[in-house]
């Protein structure tokens, strides 16, 4: 089993082997097999369409964490030029599972922030595995805080497993800070666009999450709670995460149709690791959509249209 | 009782039988010092122990009811009941909860609010209903919270409330997680218009409720001995794997870390809280 695959993959991986074994057996043997390889990845880009034409919510949350799935750093490389990472909350220290800075995009300057997930082991440990603690969301408040007195919009991509549930983190007021970000988000006074490229999960997520235009990347999920924890809670089994991803509704389309989201950016074929380039493009191309349409209101308009989003956020029976 | 529960010694036992031991009647068990204590005495003292004073849960009605004046006040949001909007199912219908948590407690929902007043000035008031599915914030609590807020800017008074909850309700998945966002965004709105936000934390305050409104008081007050956190304690102790520390997570253990401001006896609420609003918008002190 190739580990870079996830299970539901590996059949692909298993075709995509045999082409590679079969490219180098034509690279010393005289005979032509170049037809043989051309069927077998016709073969191979038809099962990918297959497998990816019908994942479970479930299939989808493995892929948000797939461990070639592109991270924030990542697309910053791709989409932005100028990009100076800017470090610390000013007060206790900096936080590596977030990270923020200024950059442009097509020549505007904006301020990025995103959670960060590390490659390898070491860097998995030193980025606390995306899970910020509370100087990361007071870094990101900052630098909020900075982009309103500049007039740049704020972009934010989202890609982290929660909050950091830990000691130090709650002896420092983890909820407090995710609360402040809440709150200064809602009437930041430049435009805020989010994206989910990752997991969203919950606090963590929507404490960089509040804007004028939330997106998903198609692979990406956003949920109260992981899967596995919703389980272990309502179904007293972690193993029924398939159940709970399925009851949630985690998915890009689903949260679209319900409203909770505004827009979905579709994965190239196989999902956003067979293609990073293309995949950055994609999101490139949103991003300064919206910028162009966000961009026509004036001030007063942006956060009298946030607000109102926000307050719409709910499903009630009135008398 | 099961083999294990008997190995556990009775003080230390928190759920389960001994708590139905008590029949409905005269009596009442203290659930801190096992005191036995007579109801009506119990009820008058707001649900503190008069021999050890922990603080029991309370309704969010009956602690509305003593909190403000008697007499003149109006309910927010009444008419408002929970939607299964998703058709949530786990080993029960959402639908089914909401109708048993109705049954059970008389309430709609997880939040009880109201316009009225303190002392004679005029106040909006919301409590959490914690014996309903964990006092967890769905669609109705945060647009009934909301509504106070509108209220309160509109009758220019401040806002108390009282936040008992086990953080956002998992049934209504992500439309839950967008009613931090929601609340949030409501308190920013009354801050700006300068009207005075108070927390009361009571025991438990937790997640969602606690990464959201809870947390944007201008001033929080902390019932003796409550639970406050982000994370549960469970979860924390599964991801460092180490004992958490004594009182960890408790109302002191916030004072301590600068996250409440004060730790006041439920007895005192009406008096303190009368007069840290008095003096913040400029009322004479009496009342």
């Amino acid at each position: 089993m190739n580990p870079n695959f996830l299970e539901f993959e590996q059949p692909i991986a298993e075709l995509e082997a045999k082409i590679q074994e079969l490219r180098y057996v034509g690279d010393d043997a005289e005979i032509n097999i170049n037809e043989e390889i051309g069927k077998l990845e016709a073969k191979c880009e038809s099962l990918t369409r297959q497998i990816f034409s019908n994942l479970s919510p479930w299939q989808v949350a493995q892929l948000a964490r797939h461990p070639q799935r592109p991270y924030t750093l990542d697309y910053v490389e791709q989409i932005f030029t100028d990009f100076q990472e800017l470090h610390g909350d000013r007060s206790f220290a900096d936080d590596p599972a977030l990270v923020g800075g200024i950059a442009r995009i097509d020549g505007r300057p904006v301020m990025l922030i995103g959670h960060q997930k590390g490659r390898d082991t070491r860097e998995k440990v030193r980025r606390n595995f995306g899970m910020p603690r509370p100087e990361g969301y007071r870094k990101a408040r900052r630098l909020m805080e900075t982009a309103e007195r500049f007039g740049l919009p704020v972009i934010t991509f989202i890609d982290t497993p929660g909050a950091y549930p830990g000691i130090d983190a709650e002896e420092r007021g983890q909820s407090e800070a995710i609360a402040r970000n809440l709150a200064v988000m809602a009437e930041l006074e430049v435009p805020i666009l989010c994206t989910v490229v990752g997991e969203g999960g919950s606090g963590g997520a929507l404490a960089i999450g509040v804007g004028d235009e939330v997106a998903m990347m198609q692979y990406s999920t956003y949920a109260v709670i992981s899967p596995e924890g919703c389980a272990s809670i309502l179904w007293k089994s972690a193993e029924r995460a398939a159940d709970a991803a399925e009851a949630m509704g985690i998915t890009s389309d689903r949260l679209r149709e319900l409203g909770l989201i505004d827009h979905v950016i579709p994965e190239p074929l196989g999902g956003a690791h067979r293609d990073v380039p293309e995949t950055a493009q994609r999101i490139k191309r949103h991003l300064l959509a919206t910028l162009d349409r966000l961009g026509e209101m004036d001030t007063d308009q942006l956060l009298e249209s946030r607000y109102r989003r926000l307050m719409d956020f709910g499903n009630f029976k009135e008398g | 009782m099961s083999w294990f529960e008997k190995l556990i010694p009775s003080t230390i036992r928190t759920e389960g039988g001994s708590k139905k031991s008590v029949p409905e009647g005269l009596w009442s068990k203290c659930d801190a010092c096992d005191g036995i204590l007579y109801k009506g005495e119990l009820e008058r003292n707001l649900l503190v122990c008069p021999k050890c004073g922990h603080h029991m849960r309370i309704g969010a009605r009956s602690r509305l009811e003593h909190f403000l004046d008697e007499g003149d006040r109006e309910e927010i949001g009444a008419e408002l009941s929970p939607v299964d909007a998703l058709k949530f199912r786990d080993s029960k219908k959402y639908r089914d909860r909401i109708g048993q948590a109705q049954k059970k407690t008389g309430e709609k929902d997880a939040l009880i609010a109201y316009r009225g007043s303190l002392k004679g000035m005029p106040v909006v008031g919301c409590a959490f209903e914690f014996a309903f599915m964990g006092g967890s914030m769905g669609s109705v609590v945060g647009e009934r919270f909301v509504r106070a807020v509108d209220t309160a800017i509109e009758h220019r008074a401040p806002l108390v409330t009282f936040t008992a909850s086990g953080g956002a309700r998992m049934q209504e998945a992500l439309i839950s997680l967008m009613q931090m966002a929601k609340t949030s965004a409501a308190v920013a709105h009354l801050r700006r218009r300068g009207l005075p936000f108070v927390v009361v934390l009571t025991h438990p305050t937790m997640g969602g409720v606690s990464a959201s409104l809870a947390m944007l008081g201008d001033v929080h007050i902390a019932e003796p001995d409550a639970l406050i956190g982000f994370a549960g304690p469970r979860v924390i102790e599964q991801t460092v794997r180490e004992k958490l520390p004594e009182g960890f997570q408790r109302s002191e253990f916030l004072l301590e870390h600068g996250a409440v401001d004060m730790i006041v006896d439920r007895r005192e609420h009406r008096d303190e809280i009368h007069r840290l609003l008095a003096t913040l918008t400029h009322r004479t002190g009496r009342a």
